[in-house]
């Protein structure tokens, strides 16, 4: 019975089991497993350098993990070959912290690249879904012909999102899409967020440390804690769970963030200068 | 508190302790020097490898390939002209002095001319392109390492290689003989134009001596070294780029670094094309001393 139970369970899109990732000497993410069911939107929070971008750059191939694995549709990302590498990509959109535009081309070239490079679509079709995907991200014609360094750090942010959605990916990452924005514009790319699942159902992962950001876009929270406050045998997930109980989380490292209190924060740091 | 040594012997002792200690120093930090630039050299070799795959694998964008070879080759004309013109006029002013003491100054072309076209032609047509296109190679692409552009390109489904490297080499390598020959050109016709306008040294015999001793092996051989000079200027730069550390001082320590690497690797190059050029002319041609 509970063998039939667990065929009848979908499959997770993505899955991270026993993720470990280091670079030399310093290690940012240890024995992580995670799943994301398809069409879901997971919210990976918490402190800076807590390595939610590391997470979210082993699970596009960008970071290769020590250990572990990261199994996307079933398939291991590391069996996956070379040459099949591209295409396997193209099922992502990526969502970059500072947007990454491409300070050479235009705004209508930028966004038009994933199209040029994985289709062989028509200039004239090609054009049609650039713009359309601008149209989608609240951006007027106007800024196709212009270059990335013309625009504000908000526009920026929806050519990236238009950049990351022309393929319509299976599944779309976004790095700290809201940083460094007023909050106007921050609820605007959460509103663009949430529209994009309408337009485009994908499974989505939003790397964010902005709560409301968190709390609007996502179904589920997964918060991540720094590999160096913990000790050698505490997990470094320390909530998984429905993005509305969140507030309501008994260990008190979540409270913490979640309200966002220093309580004894800056007496550690001042103390670790000390030492 | 460090005790004081009491007899002569003993300090003498500590005295050639300290001198060990620091010969041992000396040795471990030449060994992680070596070990650093076997290490940057293999690195270096495994992106000229990578590069090789991808230049035959797959036929770079035009769109790419064409803005490159604008920025590397055609803005690239000007101040390689100029300055194979002004090293041509300066070597008949250094030159002309001591040629006239021996009343041979209808010589001097011969000697200019095979000094521009073997040595000086493309020696400074690579500086050139070093200093101006190698480092601001390195310091575009190092921008767009540090503003996750590469990132972006490779989450793309794009190979950053293909994308960005094969384009630049590719214009290096094949505008780099057009720049030499340019340089040569420019070098020699400033020469001429000093030497028999300047100083009125009779024109017949400047271009008689010239034709006489430069040949077209010379002109080949000084083409055939800058390939190797413009491969080198751009797998440097390109590396330098793609491995540049973060922030502003990362981006600029890439161009210096780039420049300054591709100006040591263009005269070892250099020197050892030179001999191995030598070694092919005389072998082929071995009557060619007593001509001389």
């Amino acid at each position: 019975m509970v063998d039939a139970a667990q065929n009848l369970k979908p499959k997770p899109l993505v899955e991270l089991v026993g993720l470990h990732v280091g670079f030399d000497q310093l290690r940012v993410l240890r024995d992580i497993n995670l799943a994301v069911a398809r069409g879901e939107t997971l919210a990976v929070i918490g402190e800076s350098g807590c390595g939610k971008t590391v997470l979210l750059k082993t699970i596009i191939g960008l970071l290769q993990p020590n250990r572990g694995k990261v199994v996307f549709d079933g398939r291991n990302l590391a069996d996956i070959a070379e040459r099949d590498l591209p295409l396997q990509r193209a099922r992502f959109g990526f969502v970059f912290q500072q947007a990454a535009l491409f300070d050479s081309l235009t705004v209508a070239q930028n966004v038009a690249f994933p199209l040029r490079e994985h289709t062989r679509k028509s200039i004239a079709e090609v054009r049609k879904i650039v713009i359309d995907r601008l149209a989608e991200v609240g951006l007027p014609e106007s800024v196709l012909t212009k270059k990335p360094a013309e625009l504000s750090g908000g526009m920026r942010k929806r050519v990236g999102l238009a950049r990351a959605m022309a393929l319509n990916p299976e599944i779309i990452l976004y790095d700290e899409p809201t940083t460094g924005l007023d909050p106007i514009m921050s609820d605007v790319i959460n509103e663009l967020i949430l529209n994009m699942r309408q337009f485009h159902p994908a499974t989505a992962i939003v790397v964010t440390h902005d709560m409301r950001t968190a709390r609007k876009v996502a179904d589920r929270i997964v918060m991540l804690y720094p590999l160096a406050r913990l000790g050698d045998d505490q997990p470094q997930i320390i909530y998984d769970g429905p993005a509305g109980a969140i507030d309501s989380a008994d260990d008190p490292r979540v409270t913490q963030f979640v309200r966002g209190e220093a309580r004894e924060r800056l007496t550690e740091m001042r103390a670790q200068n000390g030492s | 508190m460090a005790s004081i040594p009491e007899t002569p012997s003993e300090n003498a002792s500590m005295s050639g302790n300290g001198v060990a200690r620091a010969f041992a120093e000396w040795i471990a930090d030449l060994g992680a020097l070596v070990v650093d630039w076997i290490t940057e050299l293999g690195n270096v070799s495994l992106f000229a490898a990578q590069t090789a795959r991808w230049l035959f694998s797959r036929r770079p964008r035009k769109d790419t390939l064409l803005p490159c070879f604008y920025q590397i080759g055609v803005l690239s004309l000007p101040v390689v002209a100029l300055t194979g013109t002004f090293i041509g006029m300066v070597l008949v002013v250094q030159t002309y002095v001591q040629f006239r003491m021996l009343n041979m100054e209808t010589r001097l072309g011969a000697v200019i001319n095979m000094s521009l076209v073997r040595e000086l032609g493309p020696v400074l047509a690579a500086t050139m392109l070093a200093g101006r296109v190698g480092s601001s190679m390195a310091a575009e692409l190092g921008t767009m390492r540090v503003t996750e552009q590469i990132d972006a390109l490779t989450s793309m489904g794009a190979n950053p290689i293909h994308y960005l490297v094969v384009p630049r080499f590719l214009a290096c390598l094949l505008l780099i003989p057009a720049l030499t020959i340019m340089a040569d050109f420019m070098g020699v016709a400033g020469a001429f134009f000093y030497a028999v306008l300047l100083l009125e040294i009779d024109w017949h015999h400047y271009l008689v001596n010239s034709q006489r001793f430069v040949g077209n092996f010379d002109v080949f051989a000084g083409v055939f070294k800058s390939l190797f000079f413009g491969a080198a200027i751009a797998l440097i730069g390109c590396h330098r780029g793609f491995h540049c550390d973060p922030g502003a001082e990362g981006v600029g320590r890439a161009a210096t670094t780039a420049f300054v690497a591709s100006f040591v690797v263009i005269l070892l190059l250099n020197l050892l094309l030179g001999i191995m050029l030598d070694g092919i002319y005389y072998t082929l041609w071995p009557e060619a001393p007593k001509i001389l």
